[in-house]
């Protein structure tokens, strides 16, 4: 096992120098540059921008300062900033809106999927199912600002904008509640599907008929014996969708007003912040390779037909 | 089942902590409730370092933390004394003389001298700082020189501290806007030996404006700066005026979506909206007139002309095109924020001046002209694109003049929206036919509106230039009698709408909304709100 994590781990290495080239080559080939704004300045003014953010230098010089300098580079959009304080600043908002919703996601979902798995094509499964299909087909921009409507503006039960606070820093605010339901209502909904069908798949399996034949109990069978196989597709689908998660969501960032990196991933490129484009799209491309890690390692653990050196 | 547990620990959070943060400051138990002002100005600041940054919401911000020579009077904006107590203005009306106050202090205590001014002069004007608005000093003696790197010597240039409390500045020409020119923050000082410390002069971005660092000589200081979240300022102790400001705080929130901006106001989270969106405007008039603001802004809305190519070249084809649009019936059914419909391009009542010139002229008028450059109605026209920056508010006033075109002229037109970047980029290069384009003035004279279509102007970009416009631009930069120079801004409009490198449009409005605890907050055409005056009803705040 140590020696599969390792080969996986020197393995990301050309996938992340590659992720790092096309994003800033890329870059590069669009139109305009990080200085144009409505006032158009001369070519003077110009050149000197260039020099004072090395943007004068060969392409590929800049490409290895990048990639050596990352977390040290300033923002050319926000120049007092460098793009690790703006990812130290704003992860930690996105990991927890991220994390919430990952709890909201598993927990409804895996309970609405196990639930419909057990009578399928019976009110257990259709009033779930269904449920499921709304959430799927309610994208996060339309069900944020409804929640919002009805709980923040009608109702007057939670603040509509903002995170930990619109002033403070709390841990625990109740800002956080519509933002992390609103993004983990979606994901359940996925979820919630994904377990039914897996689900489906093993209950009619010899094995669980040899465990219910020994006199377990319905709970036993399910809990100990089904789910085990039943949410391997679930942990499939969590891998990149955790690494999505906890590094931000532009739609919920943008709607409830929440400073996290999401907003930047779009933003950034946008304003042809050159560094920090990098640094957030070198930071996302290794979040996901880590965690398809982990899944794949959950992936052997849990399924006795994989061995780690396939 | 770990998935249960989950809930369960998420719900004993939920409860647990369900009444975290205060949100209404208090001074503490007991104390008197701090007045804090919370609003929203768009987007998040990219600096609040006056000599390098170009935007609106930095205006808002840096005016909070700076002052210049002169100050603004809250309702009409008229100059009025700031860390000059008082100036003297030469015969030729070339020379100024600023005499400092005193009690003028930089918010560690230090005391505002001249030199502050005339180095930080020198700072914006350095070639190596690489200022995008450094063309705002170039009304000064040798500004322009120095900018360019053909003057090096600064004493040149004219701006001397002639003791610690007064400075000199001399000008190319008597210049009658210049007082109000000095509250645009180019010309405001920054603390030198702040700067210095902080990788020197000429570093763009350097840590002297974070919070731990940032020392200014405005009515309020920054105390904190958190990006995307909130830009924190509180009530200078050290400034000479600080009897009059009212407010213990403002709280700047970067909210960048209308929809947002206008949640947030109505879930009494902040003070304004400082933009509404067109879709709200009716409710807004019904439900929530104390609120709603709409107001005339300095600033055009208007399309360019490509003149150097087929077939915007020729005259003809551009007064049509300008002639065949219904600018009535687009601001009262599409923009629907009770713009001024603008067959000129200068807004009116700028600095006693307003534009006598106008296209004229009317659809028939339009299609024979069109038939004239031979294209009889709309026949054998060639294509032509229509380049938009993408956002819901252009693109709908493109299609309303598409259509237009279509009915008028019979001509077809294509739009094409383009992401900023791509679009400023296209402009620049001169890659477009037809594009939207807007301005707003940098200060209160229709010289900032008039001097971007001269040949040497980096904002033209149509490819237009004549040297009659030229020369009457040139005029009115040395025409001393106030009249005078406004008769000959008068010939340059007239050129302007003869030629037509541009069709006008309308002139803006800015539509907003305000809490009625709000108080001495003035509109005018600038949008400038001088802090220290804005006030806050608390006993309002809380119905």
């Amino acid at each position: 096992m140590f020696v599969f994590i390792l080969r996986r781990i020197l393995e990301t290495i050309p996938v992340l120098l590659c992720v790092a080239a096309m994003t800033f080559f890329m870059c590069r080939l669009a139109p305009g540059g990080p200085f144009d704004d409505d006032k158009q300045v001369t070519a003077e003014v110009r050149e000197q921008l260039n020099k004072q953010f090395n943007l004068d230098k060969p392409l590929y010089v800049q490409f290895y300062q990048y990639l050596v300098n990352l977390p040290k580079l300033q923002s050319f959009k926000y120049p007092n900033r460098t793009v690790g304080d703006i990812i130290k600043q704003k992860f930690p908002v996105s990991f927890k809106l991220g994390f919430f919703a990952i709890t909201i996601a598993l927990g409804i979902g895996v309970l609405f999927g196990v639930i419909a798995s057990l009578k399928p094509n019976s009110f257990i499964d259709y009033i779930p199912s269904s449920l499921a299909m709304i959430g799927i087909c309610l994208p996060t921009f339309v069900m944020g600002p409804i929640l919002m409507y009805i709980f923040a503006l009608k109702l007057k039960l939670l603040p509509a904008t903002g995170w930990g606070g619109f002033d403070g820093d709390a841990i625990f605010h109740t800002d956080m509640i519509l933002p992390s339901l609103t993004l983990g209502l979606f994901y359940a909904a996925y979820i919630s599907r994904l377990t039914r069908g897996g689900m489906l798949d093993i209950l009619t399996q010899d094995y669980i008929r040899t465990a219910k034949a020994k006199g377990a109990s319905g709970l036993r069978v399910i809990v100990k014996h089904a789910m085990r196989g039943g949410l391997l597709p679930v942990i499939s689908f969590m891998g990149p969708a955790v690494a999505g998660l906890i590094a931000g969501s532009f739609v919920i960032e943008t709607i409830f007003n929440i400073p996290g990196l999401g907003k930047d991933f779009v933003q950034s490129a946008f304003n042809r912040d050159y560094t920090l484009v990098l640094g957030v799209v070198m930071f996302y491309a290794t979040l996901i390779v880590l965690l398809n890690l982990v899944v794949d390692i959950l992936q052997v653990t849990l399924n006795p037909k994989l061995k780690f050196n396939s | 089942m770990i998935s249960l547990a989950a809930i369960g620990l998420a719900s004993v959070i939920l409860i647990g902590c369900g009444s975290g943060g205060n949100e209404n400051g208090s001074g503490g138990p007991g104390g008197p409730e701090l007045k804090i002002l919370k609003i929203t100005v768009g987007s998040e600041p990219e600096d609040v370092d006056p000599h390098v940054v170009t935007g609106v919401p930095e205006h808002h911000i840096i005016a909070s933390l700076t002052e210049g020579l002169v100050a603004e009077d809250p309702v009409d904006l008229h100059p009025v004394p700031g860390v000059a107590e008082k100036w003297d203005i030469s015969e030729d009306g070339k020379v100024y003389t600023f005499h400092f106050r005193e009690n003028a202090k930089w918010s560690n205590g230090d005391t505002v001298t001249a030199n502050d001014f005339a180095m930080s002069y020198k700072r914006i004007l350095t070639p190596a700082l690489a200022s995008k608005y450094a063309y705002m000093l170039f009304v000064m003696e040798g500004a322009e020189d120095y900018s360019s790197g053909k003057l090096t010597d600064f004493s040149k240039v004219g701006v001397k501290a002639l003791d610690e409390r007064t400075l000199q500045i001399t000008l190319n020409a008597p210049t009658p806007y210049f007082l109000s020119l000095l509250n645009h923050y180019t010309w405001f000082p920054v603390h030198i030996a702040t700067v210095e410390k902080h990788d020197g002069m000429t570093k763009r971005g350097s840590g002297w404006t974070k919070p731990e660092n940032f020392v200014g000589n405005g009515a309020f200081t920054l105390k904190s700066w958190e990006l995307d979240r909130k830009l924190v300022v509180v009530k200078s102790k050290t400034y000479w005026d600080a009897a009059t400001t009212k407010l213990d705080e403002i709280h700047f929130y970067p909210i960048q979506l209308e929809t947002t901006q206008e949640n947030t106001f109505r879930a009494g989270q902040i003070h304004n909206i400082y933009n509404l969106h067109n879709d709200k405007i009716e409710t807004y008039k019904a439900n929530y007139v104390d609120e709603l603001r709409i107001k005339p802004h300095l600033a055009s809305y208007f399309y360019r002309f490509n003149v150097t190519r087929k077939p915007c070249d020729d005259v003809r084809v551009r007064k049509a095109l300008a002639m065949a649009i219904d600018r009535e019936s687009l601001v009262k059914n599409v923009t629907k924020g009770e713009q001024m419909p603008a067959d000129f391009f200068t807004p009116p009542g700028v600095a006693g001046y307003t534009a006598r010139a106008r296209i004229g002229g009317n659809v028939e008028e339009a299609r024979r002209l069109l038939a004239e450059a031979g294209y009889p109605d709309g026949k054998g026209f060639p294509s032509l694109d229509l380049l938009y920056n993408t956002t819901e508010g252009h693109r709908i006033i493109a299609e309303a003049i598409q259509q237009m075109w279509k009915k008028n002229l019979n001509i077809n037109v294509t739009l094409q929206n383009q992401e900023w970047k791509v679009y400023l980029d296209r402009q620049r290069e001169m890659d477009y036919q037809v594009s939207r384009a807007g301005w707003t003035g940098d200060y209160p004279d229709p010289n900032t509106f008039l001097d971007m279509w001269t040949s040497w102007s980096q904002q033209n970009q149509t490819g237009w230039s004549k040297p009659e416009y030229d020369a009457l631009i040139r005029k009115a930069a040395v025409t001393k009698d106030p009249a005078a120079r406004l008769e000959v801004f008068q010939q340059a409009e007239e050129i302007l709408m003869d030629e037509l490198p541009i069709i006008p449009i309308y002139i803006y409005t800015r539509v907003y909304a305000l809490h009625p605890a709000v108080k001495n907050w003035h509109a005018n055409v600038l949008d400038h709100h001088p802090w220290k005056h804005v006030d806050l009803d608390l006993s309002k705040l809380k119905e």
